[in-house]
């Protein structure tokens, strides 16, 4: 009898999962389309969006999931961009899910490298070795000008038609499906990976270490996992801007770039998915719609939501709801 | 009897004090093991160094044969040196059945798979509800492991230690912070190890102690002072002095 109930509530717990995730996956494609129909001329900005939210993604996999504070995660955006690139301008690799495996590829390599390095060190050491990754890397294609176009940039990056039928158009209607798609994608793979027993891990990893080991399990060989799984989707951030801008410029490897990925997965809250999707949507959305009203204090007032948030709502704009419900939810039981 | 658990003249110093001073024990498969002393006699400190959670100064390790003494934590572990914790480490954010059954995946080697899900193996999810009802807190699997008492999270931290089936067991304090009518539940799951397991328990309590131990190892200010049986153990006049002195010290602060 106690077996029964047991797998009776599991298969019932999973479908409640399942049915979360494919609402999840719903929402993402709703809001794609009433974007798409309420902003045609603004594509895109709506495909950057979509770039970044995969960097954010990507961080909150380390961040928000092991616990590794990183100002330096756009290394793994910039490898991604850089490869895509460098193998359509330099290699003549044009096919643009070839150009996305090759970002994918380069993301993750370049997150093993950051993995490796960051983790030797914890607390303030490790966000001072991540600015220095960034800081190198951004160096590194400075100087490589014959391969990255340095500060100028890399041109003459020209993707096929998707499959074959599906032209990059002026409008970048096909980038902002394409990047759609891939969005969608990543997100499912991330959502099962999350509730994994890998994921169990890294959750674990996160509130003791010592515990973790004391199961038998490697602390270590899991974060630089993950760090790899990580690069994987930032790198497929890169390359879909990549191929979407057809260019890739150094800011895609910026310090700048790392920090404004933490200040959006921390204003949507970390450790869910769905915060760092919110929190891309409305930092990338708000900066877009404030800078236009006001150039001269978009800043400061990018500024003060920040400094709302942090402190009304220090869970992040879906942490803070989530957790309102959760109570309430707890109550009425 | 051939040794499973085999501890050799180790030593750490903190500081100039000697915590743990030429300590050597060794345990065979089906051993019950107390291990005893005042406050600070360097008991929590031994379970440390073996376990690899600190490194000794000198001295050696060997479980079933091997030297581990140059093993990490992890390495440890997975060859059946498994520990509990004298304060509580749980992830505060976990429920107890995600715990165990990470435990027991760990066990198994599955504890890395991605594309797969706990709450979908039924063997996994079984053998995680037996542990924890037979602790008594199988009405808690759900819940955060912040939601719940301080008494039950040490049940959980026991059963943690079980799931990974040791085959030598190091308890720091099991039943502290465990409310009296659930030592009962504790008693119970330790009589019911298999019988080829290794057990050393560190505990204050001495009814638990002689209930327990077919040998007990007194420990006072980093040095084994006595090692026999738990008739003998109260007769010794050094442990006498230990404990009594302890007493005095105590005294002499207030
Ligand atoms: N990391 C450390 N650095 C310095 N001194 C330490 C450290 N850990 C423990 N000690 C000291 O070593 C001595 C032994 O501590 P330990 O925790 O092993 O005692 P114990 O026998 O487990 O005591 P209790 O019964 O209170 O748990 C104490 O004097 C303690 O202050
Ligand atoms: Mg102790």
């Amino acid at each position: 009898m106690a077996l029964l109930t047991t797998s009776l509530s599991t298969t019932g717990d999973r479908r409640a999962r399942l049915t979360r995730d494919a609402i999840g996956v719903l929402v993402i494609a709703a809001f794609a389309l009433v974007g798409y129909f309420l902003f045609p001329n603004n594509l895109a900005l709506l495909t950057r969006i979509t770039a970044i939210a995969l960097l954010v993604l990507s961080l909150d996999l380390v961040t928000g999931y092991c616990g590794v504070a990183t100002l330096g995660h756009a290394a793994l955006f910039g490898a991604g961009a850089y490869g895509a690139g460098i193998a359509a301008a330099h290699f003549g690799i044009t096919d643009p899910i070839a150009m996305l495996a090759v970002g994918i590829v380069s993301g993750a390599i370049a997150g093993l490298i950051s993995g490796v390095v960051v983790l030797r060190a914890h607390g303030l050491p490790q966000l001072v070795l991540s600015i220095a990754i960034i800081h190198l890397a951004h160096e590194a294609a400075n100087k490589a000008s014959g391969w990255t176009g340095g500060s100028d940039g890399l041109a003459g990056i020209m993707p096929d038609a998707v499959f074959g039928l599906w032209q990059f158009d002026l409008w970048g209607r096909t980038a902002y499906v394409f990047g759609i798609v891939l969005l969608i994608v990543a997100f499912v793979i991330l959502r099962q990976i999350v509730r994994s027993p890998f994921g169990m891990l890294c959750r674990g990893i996160r509130q003791d270490p010592v515990r973790v080991r004391a199961m038998g399990a490697s602390v270590h060989g899991t974060l630089i996992k993950m760090y790899a799984i990580s690069g994987a989707v930032a790198g497929a951030g890169g390359a879909l801007n990549a191929i979407s801008t057809q260019v890739v410029g150094l800011d895609s490897l910026s310090f700048t770039l790392s920090a404004e990925a933490l200040v959006m997965l921390v204003l949507g809250g970390t450790g869910s998915l769905y915060g760092a999707l919110i929190g891309t949507i409305t930092f990338m959305w708000f900066e877009d719609v404030v800078s236009a009203a006001n150039p001269f204090h978009w800043l400061t007032i990018v500024g003060a939501l920040l400094i709302a948030v942090v402190l009304f709502a220090p869970k992040g704009l879906y942490g803070s709801v989530a957790a309102y419900f959760e109570r309430r939810g707890r109550k009425g039981r | 009897m051939s040794a499973i658990f085999d501890v050799r003249n180790l030593r750490k110093m903190f500081g100039g004090l000697a915590v743990t001073n030429d300590v050597s024990l060794s345990m065979a498969p089906g051993d019950r093991v107390a291990l005893i002393g005042p406050n600070g006699a360097g008991k929590t400190t031994f379970v440390n160094l073996v376990t690899g959670n600190i490194l000794p100064n000198s001295g050696t390790v060997t479980l079933g044969g091997e030297d581990v003494t140059r093993l990490g934590p992890t390495q440890r572990v997975r060859r059946g040196l498994v520990r509990s914790f004298q304060v509580t480490r749980l992830f505060s954010e976990m429920t107890p059945e995600e715990h165990v059954s990470l435990a027991i995946l760990q066990r198994e080697g599955r504890s890395g798979k991605m594309f797969a899900s706990h709450r979908a193996m039924p063997g996994v999810m079984d053998e995680a509800h037996a542990l924890l009802a037979k602790l008594g807190i199988a009405q808690l699997a759900g819940h955060r492991v912040s939601e719940i008492a301080y008494g039950q999270q040490r049940l959980l931290e026991l059963a943690l230690a079980l799931a990974l089936k040791p085959k030598v067991l190091l308890l720091d304090e099991p039943a502290a912070g465990v409310p009296q009518s659930d030592t009962a539940r504790i008693e119970q799951a330790i009589a019911d190890l298999p019988a080829d397991l290794a057990v050393l328990m560190i505990e204050h309590d001495m009814d638990l102690v002689f209930r327990f131990a077919k040998r007990v190892i007194v420990l006072a200010a980093g040095e084994i002072i006595f090692d026999g049986s738990p008739d003998a153990v109260t007769k010794d006049a050094r442990v006498r002095q230990a404990y009594l002195g302890s007493y005095a010290d105590a005294r002499s602060v207030a």
